[in-house]
């Protein structure tokens, strides 16, 4: 069974990223929405536990919420893919199980 | 107490002015308290009080140039800090550390802000009157 963590929380300021990563199986997709998508930023503290995360999972941020916060693809990690609502949608179609990690 | 006594008390004729520090940690759009916080920044302006601003942790996240809503159909009220000027309001500060730990830089923000470090915070929070956190 696949599935899609979704993280809308700063990972900066709550732990429910590390939370994800740490019970995200191989290949599974991570949607950072939100607050979530600072989580995707380079150079920052988090970036190398971010790195890390990229080798074994999937990693997606919504971008009207990176636009809102002032950021786009050029501030991200490599390997970061932007998606819009529908790419969300899609996301949600395409993995059997979707886990909101509140 | 007379007026005349008062102004030359305060250096204002509405009464006291203590000395106010608004204290933003969170980042913007993800919760109100962004939002919240310049309400009332501007509702201390209004009443002549001596206002500082400070952005520490998320907070900084909030000074980000470039913050475009038309996709999400939110309100986009990053030009305030700009405005702020306008009311009085120019003692802005932010945390080095926070920015730095964030991949930002001084460029990176939309108003001019004083940069400062954890023991220049320490004692910013130690001179003011009210300390008011969002």
């Amino acid at each position: 069974m696949t599935m899609l963590h979704i993280v809308n929380k700063s990972p900066f300021e709550k732990t429910a990223l590390d939370s994800c990563l740490r019970y995200a199986q191989q290949d599974s997709a991570v949607l950072l929405i939100e607050d979530g998508v600072y989580a995707a930023l380079r150079g920052t503290s988090l970036s190398e536990k971010m790195r890390r995360a990229l080798e074994t999972v999937k990693v997606y941020a919504l971008e009207p919420d990176l636009k809102t916060r002032g950021m786009d693809q050029s501030r991200l990690l490599d390997g970061v893919e932007l998606v819009d609502y529908g790419g969300f949608v899609d996301l949600t179609v395409a993995h059997d199980i979707v886990q909101s990690w509140l | 107490m007379t007026d005349e006594t008062m102004l030359e008390e305060d250096g204002h004729s509405g009464g006291v002015v203590k000395k106010f520090l608004y204290v933003n940690r969170r980042a913007p759009y993800g919760s109100i308290y962004a939002l919240e916080s310049l309400e009332v920044v501007l509702i201390g302006a209004a009443f002549e009080q001596d206002v500082s601003l400070l952005f520490l942790d998320d907070g900084v996240f909030q000074l980000k140039k470039g913050q475009d809503t038309a996709m999400t159909d939110m309100k986009n009220f990053s030009p305030t800090y700009r405005a702020l000027e306008m009311y009085d309001v120019e003692k802005l500060y932010a945390d080095r550390e926070s920015i730095e730990q964030r991949g930002l830089t001084e460029d990176d923000l939309i108003v001019p802000v004083e940069v400062l470090s954890r023991d220049e915070i320490k004692d910013l929070m130690a001179q003011q009157d009210v300390v008011l956190s969002f």
